[in-house]
């Protein structure tokens, strides 16, 4: 009855059986034997141009269906062009299994072609990593892979893969659910909420006179966007969303306040700077978030819902911390709520902050100076027509830098995973394959990628992957020649001395590089043109279609509290200026 | 490695008791995490427990109770840390082997004999110029008699680094700390 097969065929067999739909990747030398038994496998397998595409398509899949993104690669400079990716699918608890190849384990340390130290090299940048050194551990190690990726606080595992290990046979045998688990005895993450932590939440929640809600990334790795809506109505608290979390609650809600931290908005930065608790849910008080911490959210008392206990008073002492699953435990939050409403406990009125909040919400919208006729073109403008223009479910991408901060701040987010972009490692050159990932995760919807002109240049080969597979995506550069986010620092705090940060506006000409690999361009100069270009790239649906607006290279971007201001120091645009004494 | 923190009165240090699953690269995970975390270790000694699965690493950190927490709470993150426990100093019994050799004349080596007797140490060899002496025990114990050493002039000096256990009276359990097994 044992059946013998090879290593490799046990590694796409055991990829199979956990639903894997697509592999993104590209062979070489070591990983080659895993190759072979693809081509008879339903797993689709997604050529890249280089393997940092791999991995951000992986993670771009990953973010939109909730789904492990898998990767595969070969040994030594493949598993090196990764390490940007699972770097990135850390910091930003995204799901994902990475394959690479190795030397063969008699070759391990004898520096041999091609040979690296991956799990050491990726160690730090993993949830968790394996070289397997025997093919019989096969599907055992890809279970406790897909386990681990998935369960606790999401993240990159990395299964380094010797050529032999690929190469020898193996009896096979599909491990079960216990074996898994029995074979992990330290790794046990909880998800439910602790019950006297709870009702203590609720309690602080009922007695607050001017709560916001601090809503994260976690809620989208939960699935808890339904939880935080029925929250959020229930105690009728404003929320803000972080940049992680842009979608997990509608913009469209009168309760919701958009983002807060170093671009966010000011009513969003003012009202957790003002609150007197603050409701987080799977959020982690980054430091782009709290500015400096010493003087962030001086008077609230913290709830901190977190899967990772390490996260509980990592930056700020929590008063309520409850260790567990952000869906989960705000249900529980929401029954102890009604529990004491039932038992004739009343919420404090909170009409006098929620007053404070709309108040400040009028007075300091986003702003940008319009478009007047014949100046150059506000990319702010841009992102309201691409918004406007945009079909329904669209999922927008973006790159790093001014305009991931306009894209964040202009967009209405009001589906969850929608918005696609890197957060807590900030990569460039995120985007463009980000996006196809995302268009191969969800085919249904239109994709568009907001790149920034020095992101696009660091990974656009990969719209020739997208043209080859067939993975139409829409991206929108904007252009200002400029590493502009970097530019905007150096006029803001080294009094305009621009180093090393003009690009070009002329070079690379977007537009012929664009259709080079296969895509559709679109040049944009003016903003009568804006339109119509939208318009035009979103009936194309057979192809890619790259638009280039070439933008004003001075506008920057507002709010914004700089790095070791404090928050009630954010810094409005100029014209908004003289309203300032309304933030108290 | 920073300043000694054995000679203040109050413990400040912490001795940390970790339970890891016996597989290659642990090592490197747990003291890989101390690095990257900007925590410091000042002493670490590991071996395999009475269960071939798994080990002990014991870890001495001089830190304050803060960031400690920090360091538990990361140090379970590592799928293959299944335990980790917080002893005591105060509560429990540590020991810690020394070596050293000290460069002395024929005429004076009496009086390190003598001193590594009245400390219960051995003499481990004999040179003309030189002789070397080793002590077991309390760390504190290593620490005097290192000092009186160093009066004679120490060539080479090699200590172990502390491994620990609870004492065994009522109310030396193991703190076992308090947080659940990380995800
Ligand atoms: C890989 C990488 N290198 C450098 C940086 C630092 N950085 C942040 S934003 C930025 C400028 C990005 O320029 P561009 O893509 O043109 O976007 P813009 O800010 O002009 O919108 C740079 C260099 C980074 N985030 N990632
Ligand atoms: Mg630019």
């Amino acid at each position: 009855m044992t059946q013998k097969i090879t290593g490799a065929q046990a590694l796409i067999r055991a990829l199979e059986l956990e639903n894997v739909d697509t592999i993104f990747g590209l062979p070489g030398g070591c990983i080659l034997p895993a190759y072979d038994p693809l081509l008879d496998s339903p797993i689709r397998h997604i050529l890249v141009r280089h393997e940092q595409g791999a991995g951000h398509m992986a993670e771009g899949y990953a973010h939109v269906t909730g789904r492990p993104g898998v990767a595969m690669v070969t040994s030594g400079p493949a598993a090196t062009n990764m390490v940007t990716p699972l770097c990135d699918a850390y910091m930003d608890s995204i799901p994902m299994v990475c394959i690479t190849g190795q030397v063969p384990t008699t070759a391990i340390g004898t520096d041999a072609f091609q040979e690296c130290d991956t799990v050491g090299i990726t160690r730090s940048v993993t949830k968790h990593n394996e070289l397997i050194m025997s093919a019989d551990d096969v599907p055992l190690m890809v279970r406790q892979a897909f386990h681990i990726a998935t369960t606790g606080r999401p993240g990159p595992v990395l299964l380094d893969l010797p050529k032999d290990v690929l190469q020898n046979s193996m009896t096979w045998h599909w491990p079960s659910d216990e074996e898994v688990l029995d074979s992990l005895p330290g790794y046990k993450p909880v998800s439910k909420g602790h019950p006297r932590m709870i009702k203590e939440a609720a309690r602080m929640i009922l007695d607050a006179k001017q709560p916001i809600i601090y809503a994260g990334g976690g809620i989208l790795k939960a699935r808890a966007a339904d939880a935080l809506r029925e929250l959020a109505e229930l105690i009728d608290t404003p929320v803000v969303t972080t940049l992680m979390a842009r979608g997990a609650f509608p913009d469209d809600h009168p309760l919701c306040l958009g983002m807060p931290g170093m671009h966010g908005n000011a009513t969003a930065i003012t009202a957790m700077q003002k609150s007197d608790l603050l409701i987080t849910l799977g959020a982690r008080f980054d430091d782009r978030i709290t500015g400096k911490v010493a003087t962030f959210a001086p008077d609230a008392k913290i709830i901190h819902v977190d899967i990772d206990p390490a996260e509980q008073g990592k930056v700020r002492r929590p008063d309520v911390p409850i260790v567990g699953d952000c869906r989960l435990v705000i249900e529980e939050i929401i029954k102890a709520i009604k529990d004491l409403l039932n038992g004739g406990d009343k919420q404090q009125d909170i009409s006098a902050w929620k007053s404070r909040v709309s108040g400040w919400r009028e007075q300091f919208p986003l702003y940008y100076p319009s478009n007047e006729p014949g100046e150059a073109l506000k990319p702010q403008y841009c992102l309201e027509q691409l918004r406007d223009g945009a079909p329904e479910g669209t999922i927008l991408c973006s790159g790093v830098g001014q305009h991931q901060m306009w894209s964040s701040q202009y967009w209405k987010f009001n589906e969850p995973y929608t918005w696609v972009n890197s957060g807590g490692l900030g990569t460039m050159g995120f985007s463009v394959p980000a996006a196809i990932g995302a268009k191969v995760g969800r085919p249904d919807r239109t994709v568009w990628a907001v790149d920034g002109d020095g992101c696009f240049q660091m990974t656009a080969q990969e719209l020739v992957t997208a043209s080859v597979e067939r993975i139409p995506i829409k991206v929108a550069i904007l252009n200002n020649s400029y590493l502009g986010m970097v530019r905007q620092w150096q006029e803001m705090f080294y009094e305009e001395r621009y180093s090393e940060v003009y690009l070009s506006p002329e070079l690379p000409d977007f537009v012929k590089w664009a259709e080079s690999m296969g895509c559709i361009g679109i040049r944009v100069e003016s903003p009568e043109e804006v339109q119509p270009a939208i318009e035009k790239a979103n009936s194309i649906d057979d192809r890619s279609v790259v638009v280039e607006f070439r933008v004003d290279a001075g506008e920057k971007v507002f709010p914004m509290v700089p790095a070791g201001f404090s928050n009630d120091d954010v810094l409005l645009h100029p014209d908004q200026n003289n309203r300032r004494e309304f933030l108290r | 490695m920073s300043t000694n923190p054995y000679v203040m009165n109050q413990p400040a240090h912490h001795i940390l008791s970790v339970l890891v699953q016996n597989r290659p690269g642990v090592l490197a995970r747990v003291a890989g995490l101390f690095a990257r975390r900007g925590y410091n270790i000042f002493s670490l000694a590991v071996a395999p427990t009475e269960d071939p699965m798994l080990s002990r690493i014991t870890i001495v950190v001089d830190v304050e109770s803060a960031p400690l927490e920090q360091i538990v709470k990361q140090l379970f993150k590592l799928v293959d840390v299944v335990k980790i426990s917080e002893l005591d100093p105060r509560r429990s019994v540590e020991r810690e082997l020394l070596m050293a050799t000290v460069r002395v004349p024929a005429e004076d080596r009496g009086q390190v004999v003598e001193l590594t007797n009245i400390f219960e140490g051995k003499i481990l060899a004999v040179g003309v110029e030189a002789i070397t002496v080793s002590l077991e025990g309390s760390p504190d114990k290593l620490d005097d008699f290192e000092e009186l050493l160093r009066g004679y002039g120490i060539v080479e000096l090699q200590r172990t680094g502390r491994v620990a256990l609870p004492k065994l009276d009522k109310e030396a359990r193991l703190k076992a700390v308090k947080h659940g097994k990380a995800s």
